[in-house]
């Protein structure tokens, strides 16, 4: 199970590298909520998937026993796709502004700042 | 006194929150932004002699035991970006008052600058790699802000450059940080340092090492990543600029020192052999794009990248002196190069543009303006008394003794170069006539600032250049500082000891 995310985590990456490099404003978005989203997926898999062993303290001891998922890497992937969540929200307004003051979406023409 | 480890957090965080609904009355703006920027100045201070006089002081947020939760450390090296970052918080907030025009105070410049601030001091105290993640979005989400506030074309084209490649560090970072997670099972920074000693030389920490390098590579602007800051830095109004080139930076050189020094010391030959190239590389190449630049802030942002190359090297050269040469270059760098943004700043409300070739004679019309641009560009580019001297000659002194010869050629060379560019700035804004015609753009002359001008403006630029002066002449005490903070980052069991109480 863990090489098949792996494999997944992988293909999206690479989707998201590719729709970065590509001219469209749009396609910048979708690739980087794209790397976002592999991004979650990697931290869930590199800590290890346990299935169906809740990390709850029987009844009378003070840790849990056996083997348990770890809850902790499910407490960052919140707080990250919290803030990925914010930032892409940002990141749209911000498309769709430039888009607007600058009426085009393609990356290529945006080169003012550049020279 | 623990209660000094986090109140360089708390104090902009209140005055962002008062800041934002006080929005209408653009006066108590003011008052409210200079108070608690100075409010945290102080604090920072007495941090610092707090932490100076009695060791590394660590504080468990919600009390819950150091590798569990999250721990706020407070070490020399951070002390002092704390101290540096209150001091460009006032400056910056003072020269805003005037130097920002109200439209953009309207939409909330302040709460965002003080939203910088906090972001900032949480990366330089916090002790845990995920706590310093959800630091850097803090800071970056405002940045984004600052970058395109005000809605201009520039800094729109500029802002999603910025912003795509800032977002995709923050991605590199969070995997790196994941996979550190899987190996070693702890992201507390001294928990991190106290297990892979324990451990054999693990190869698959080498995976993170690379990603958290390239991510803070990016965000410090190291050589081949650091295209975004070029076009950029120049396009929001200079105050802005300012705290950018004196902070952002800052952070991601701040982070690779501590991630460097602290936890990735397994494979330090291949580590440090490898900033050392890049920070040679990133010398050379900073200088050399400044060269053939003709806007006054895009000379300034190249030159930014070069002198991160000159903070990196001492992290390359790995040595307690070098890394004393690199502290002293954090504060040499915060001070000068934020003063050359303002002045850039003052330069473009005098005559209306950045562009070189349309600017002139601004000795004959503002002479002190004149002077204070010397102290700053000469600081930079190493001329004795001044700050940037120390610095670069502590770094090559470090460099001399471990036999590094060639990057020290490098950085005697590209310190050349700068005082090249800083001639060439000095030649064209100050020195030659004021050219009659004026190609394209009719700018907006003003002959003399006011007397409120006066002080908003000149003032935060005189207070900077006056400190790089007293930093350049008693050097003593701050190279003590800087030794001893360099002896806690050569040695980190000290660190491990006041986070975790174990011995390394």
């Amino acid at each position: 199970m863990e090489t098949l995310i792996a494999i997944l985590i992988g293909i999206l990456y690479a989707a998201g590298i590719y729709s970065m490099l590509r001219r469209s404003l749009m396609k910048l978005v979708i690739g980087l909520i794209l790397i976002s989203q592999a991004t979650n997926l990697l931290i869930f898999d590199a800590a290890g998937l346990t299935r169906a062993q809740p990390p709850l303290v029987p009844e009378g001891l003070s840790a849990p026993v056996g083997p348990y998922a770890d809850p902790f890497p499910q407490a960052l992937i919140l707080t990250a796709i919290v803030i990925s969540f914010g930032v892409l929200a940002f990141v749209l307004v911000l498309m769709h502004r430039t888009y607007k003051t600058i009426g085009t979406d393609d990356l290529d023409e945006m080169r003012g700042t550049d020279l | 006194m623990k209660i000094l480890i986090i109140l360089p957090v708390i104090i902009p965080l209140g005055a962002a929150i008062v800041l934002l609904l006080t929005l209408r009355w653009q006066k108590v703006q003011w008052i409210i932004s200079v108070f608690s920027a100075v409010a945290q100045l102080i604090v920072a201070v007495l941090l610092l002699k707090f932490v100076s006089q009695n060791g590394i002081q660590t504080i468990q947020v919600g009390n819950w035991e150091a590798p569990f939760g999250i721990s706020f450390v407070a070490d020399l090296l951070s002390a002092v970006m704390v101290v540096l970052a209150g001091l460009m918080g006032v400056t910056v907030t003072i020269y805003s008052i005037l130097g920002i025009d109200s439209r953009r105070q309207s939409f909330g410049y302040f709460p965002l600058i003080n939203i910088l601030l906090m972001g900032v001091c949480g990366a330089f105290l916090t002790g845990d790699v995920f706590n310093l993640y959800v630091w850097f979005e803090v800071m970056l989400m405002s940045s984004f802000v600052l970058m395109v506030l005000g809605g201009e074309r520039a800094q729109m084209e500029g802002g999603v450059k910025y912003v795509t490649l800032n977002l995709l560090s923050s991605a590199l970072f969070l995997s790196g940080l994941g996979i550190l997670y899987g190996e070693v099972g702890t992201l507390n920074m001294a928990d991190l340092a106290y297990k892979l000693s324990l451990s054999p030389k693990s190869y698959l920490v080498n995976i993170p090492a690379m990603l958290f390098f390239t991510a803070f590579g990016i965000k410090a602007a190291i050589f081949p990543l650091f295209f975004w800051l070029p076009a950029s830095y120049h396009t929001p109004p200079a105050a802005t600029s300012a705290i950018f080139t004196g902070l952002l930076t800052k952070v991601g050189v701040y982070s690779l020192v501590r991630s460097f020094t602290l936890f990735f010391v397994q494979d330090a030959e291949f580590n440090h052999a490898l900033i050392l190239i890049l920070a040679g590389l990133t010398m050379l190449i900073g200088v050399l794009g400044a060269a053939s630049q003709y806007e006054f802030r895009r000379i300034l942002s190249f030159h930014t990248i070069s002198q991160i190359g000159y903070m990196i090297m001492g992290l390359g050269l790995f040595t307690t002196l070098a890394l004393a040469g690199t502290i002293i270059f954090f504060i040499h760098h915060s001070l000068v190069k934020t003063n050359l943004f303002l002045i850039s700043g003052v330069v473009n409300r005098l005559q209306g543009t950045y562009n070189l070739k349309n600017l002139g004679g601004l000795y004959t019309t503002f002479p002190f303006l004149a002077l204070l641009f010397v102290i700053a560009a000469f600081s930079l580019a190493g001329i004795p008394p001044l700050s940037g001297f120390w610095a670069k000659f502590i770094l090559i002194k470090a460099g001399l003794e471990t036999g590094h010869y060639f990057i020290v050629s490098i950085a005697l060379v590209v310190s050349i170069l700068t005082l090249y560019s800083m001639t060439k700035i000095w030649n064209e804004a100050f020195w030659k006539k004021q050219p009659d015609e004026q190609p394209g753009e009719a700018p907006a002359m003003i002959a003399r600032l006011s007397a409120n001008e006066y002080f908003s403006l000149i003032f935060p630029i005189a207070l900077l250049a006056l400190i790089t002066i007293i930093v350049g002449l008693f050097t003593e005490p701050l190279f003590e500082l800087a030794r001893r903070a360099a002896q806690q980052l050569m040695n980190p069991s000290e660190y491990v000891r006041a986070v975790l109480g174990v011995e390394l």
